[in-house]
């Protein structure tokens, strides 16, 4: 086993792991920082795919922006696990099932599919994911996309401040 | 590191993230829940532009290939997206509790009747 892997599988468990306890943990500021374990392994991966400059923003705009963010308005509402609702156990375990029975469709797909057998993925090699060739793509063939965000983040601006200013 | 290992991690956090979305009740969980999902697919996204990448570097190895690249740039945008849903979204949660003081999502039925 090479170190690569060795780091894909110790990564892959803590992300499966900690998204588990985002489920379990009946605190919903233990699910946010559960969540920011999942979003550090992931970024794991993507270094590891050596797509650093996704791996830098994934970190800065989920780890850092989104669930500050999130644990915020967690501390803002005063939510702990005492004032946690609780769905019944019938409903829980119908969710349970429902969810293995997709996992178990995707996977035998998978399993099944003659188009991917036998490919690798080009783990360390390849410039791709660095910011330069990013950024030249970004700023020639996507720049129209890129402008529209711009307009879909003053519009979520504006929409956020309507929404949540009192009447 | 076959493709088919990425494929069932990210499905396998994909279908947590549905599980979440099933079994919880407070809207803050439910809306990590789906980030839980925006970021599998993400990972997905990366590692089949790798696999792509990896196909067409195959036979000439000299010759710089920006190939797969935008897969790179639709996580981006997929990030952008996300990013300007979380905003609005908890804006949307923050005036449920002022309005009933939960954010239990069975307080939001009354489309029902």
């Amino acid at each position: 086993m090479t170190a690569t892997e060795i780091l894909f599988w110790v990564l892959s468990a803590l992300a499966l792991f900690s998204a588990l306890m985002v489920l379990i943990s009946k605190n919903p500021v233990h699910s946010v920082l559960w969540l920011i374990v999942v979003f550090f392994s992931i970024s794991g991966h993507y270094i590891l795919l050596n797509a650093q400059f996704l791996a830098i923003v994934n970190l800065i705009v989920y780890a850092g922006a989104i669930m500050v963010l999130f644990l915020f308005v967690i501390m803002l509402m005063n939510l702990n696990s005492s004032t946690e609702p609780q769905k019944n156990s019938l409903i829980k375990l119908a969710g349970v099932v429902a969810g293995c029975l997709l996992l178990t469709v995707f996977v035998s797909a998978v399993r099944s599919a003659d188009e991917i057998k036998n490919s690798q993925v080009a783990m360390s090699d390849g410039s791709i994911g660095l910011i330069e060739n990013l950024g030249k793509t970004l700023f020639t063939q996507y720049v129209v996309p890129f402008e529209i965000s711009s307009i879909l983040f003053l519009s979520a601006m504006v929409g956020a401040v309507v929404i949540g200013k009192k009447e | 590191m076959p493709i088919q290992y990425y494929i069932v991690l990210a499905v396998t956090l994909f279908c947590i993230g549905v599980v979440g979305v099933l079994i919880r009740r407070n809207a803050i969980i439910v809306f990590m829940c789906i980030e839980l999902m925006l970021n599998s697919v993400n990972l997905l996204l990366v590692a089949f532009s790798k696999m792509h990448y990896g196909l067409s570097n195959a036979g000439n190895k000299n010759i710089p290939l920006n190939i797969g690249g935008d897969a790179q740039l639709f996580v981006f945008f997929i990030m952008v997206v996300a990013a300007a849903e979380v905003s609005v979204g908890l804006a949307i949660i923050v005036m449920m509790y002022r309005n009933v003081h939960s954010t239990d999502v069975n307080f939001l039925n009354r489309l029902k009747n």
